[in-house]
Formats: structure tokens, C-alpha cells, sequence
């Protein structure tokens, strides 16, 4: 199928690259259906909507750059999108890069899961407060590297 | 919308098990005590907009996406 993508122009996607969002994202909830796509630059992902091309969302594995991050995810929640067994959960984070040059962010608090086996996904809300909206990827990368593993 | 008055210490219930009671108003704060079971998530309203703005900001990122120098021991699999 082809994509008409806001990162790459029209591109052919393969069927098993769908994934989607029953309840949308918020602030977006009238879209549902995505295409994973990975970006040219490593470990970036783009989750672009099919229907309207604009519409496209950088995004990172957050482990890569938290290896503390943790989820506390009710499981019923968990079977909304059919996980039983969190082993068939992806997760990701959303990535904001802002125009104006500030630091790249992302947000820990709205994570996405997705059922890697059914392709449906769905934006979490965390209740730990350590999970902010905006996290400074580069410097908590380089925190991370500094703490003993 | 339905609205109820309440006194500090009255309750109001929604459905059968969630609870909502009025611990303390002091000037232009309340403070509400809400028991719900663990599958019910309550959050501020702020933490909707909060995810809410911040995907907007997302959508709005510019799509130059920069090199990032990873964890020796970190692999990505997908």
C-alpha cells in the first residue's frame, strides 16, 4: 500500500507496518489508523497517520536512554489492546523537536504500547511522577552512560 | 451535568464502587478523597492537557532527526 508520509513523501508500506490506535492519541483521537515506519536515523521511529500526512510522530525507544523506566500498567488496560503477556508489548515514547533549537524531548508519562502480534496500540497515562512530559533525551542519555549499569 | 451539594465528610458514589468525598475546603481548594478500584485511572484534568499539548508539540516537530550516540550495551529490537 502506498503512504503518503509527512518525513518521506509517498512511500510503499507493507501491510504488516499498520498499527492501530482504537482510541487514536490525545488531542488526536479521530485517527486511528498508523504505519510504523523506521526513520533513516537510528533508533528513531516515525508513527505517521495514513489518513492525513501531516500528522506524524517522531518516535524512540525510551529504554535506549532510561534503562530505569518502568511502567506500572493495570492489566486491564494491557487487554484492551489483547496483551496477556507483556512480553508482546512494544513501547514507545513520543519525541518533540521543537523549532526554536531546544533541546529534544520526550515524553515518558504518555507512552505508547503496542501489541506487537495484533498491530493495535494505545497511549498510556502513567501515574509515577517521575514520568514528566518532556524529557531531555540527549542528557539523560549521557546520565545514563555515567551511572554503573 | 449533574450538580450536588455536599458538606466536608459527605460522599457522592458513582456506580457502585467508585467514591468520591469532600476532605477539606479551605478558601478556593477542596480537597477530594476519591476510592475507586485499581482499573479506574483518576488523574488531575492538567495530566490530559499536559500529554494532550505535548503531542501537538510532538506533530509539530521538525523532522530532522539527529544522531544519538547510544548506550554501548543498548540494542534496539522491533
Amino acid at each position: 500500500m502506498k503512504v503518503a508520509t509527512k518525513a518521506y513523501g509517498v512511500v510503499e508500506v507493507d501491510e504488516r507496518q499498520k498499527i492501530q490506535f482504537p482510541l487514536g492519541l490525545l488531542g488526536f483521537e479521530q485517527l486511528k489508523d498508523y504505519v510504523l515506519l523506521d526513520a533513516e536515523q537510528h533508533p528513531f521511529y516515525w508513527l505517521q497517520s495514513i489518513d492525513v500526512e501531516r500528522v506524524a510522530f517522531i518516535l524512540v525507544n525510551p529504554f535506549l536512554f532510561r534503562p530505569d523506566y518502568e511502567l506500572d500498567i493495570a492489566d486491564q488496560e494491557l487487554q484492551d489492546i489483547g496483551i496477556s503477556d507483556p512480553k508482546n508489548a512494544l513501547v514507545f515514547a513520543i519525541v518533540t523537536i521543537p523549532a526554536d533549537g531546544s533541546p529534544m524531548t520526550a515524553n515518558l508519562q504518555g507512552p505508547l504500547v503496542i501489541n506487537k502480534d495484533a498491530h493495535v496500540g494505545k497511549q498510556m497515562i502513567l501515574m509515577d511522577g517521575r514520568w514528566k512530559t518532556k524529557h531531555d533525551i540527549v542528557a539523560e542519555l549521557a546520565a545514563a552512560r555515567k551511572a554503573p549499569c | 451535568m449533574l450538580i450536588l451539594s455536599r458538606k466536608i465528610n459527605e460522599k457522592i458514589m458513582i456506580g457502585e464502587d467508585i467514591s468520591v468525598s469532600v476532605i477539606e475546603i479551605r478558601g478556593d481548594q477542596v480537597k477530594l478523597g476519591v476510592e475507586a478500584p485499581r482499573t479506574v485511572k483518576v488523574f488531575r484534568q492538567e495530566v490530559f492537557d499536559a500529554i494532550r499539548a505535548e503531542n501537538k508539540a510532538a506533530a509539530e516537530s521538525v523532522p530532522v532527526l539527529p544522531a544519538l550516540q547510544l548506550l554501548n550495551n543498548s540494542k534496539t529490537k522491533t
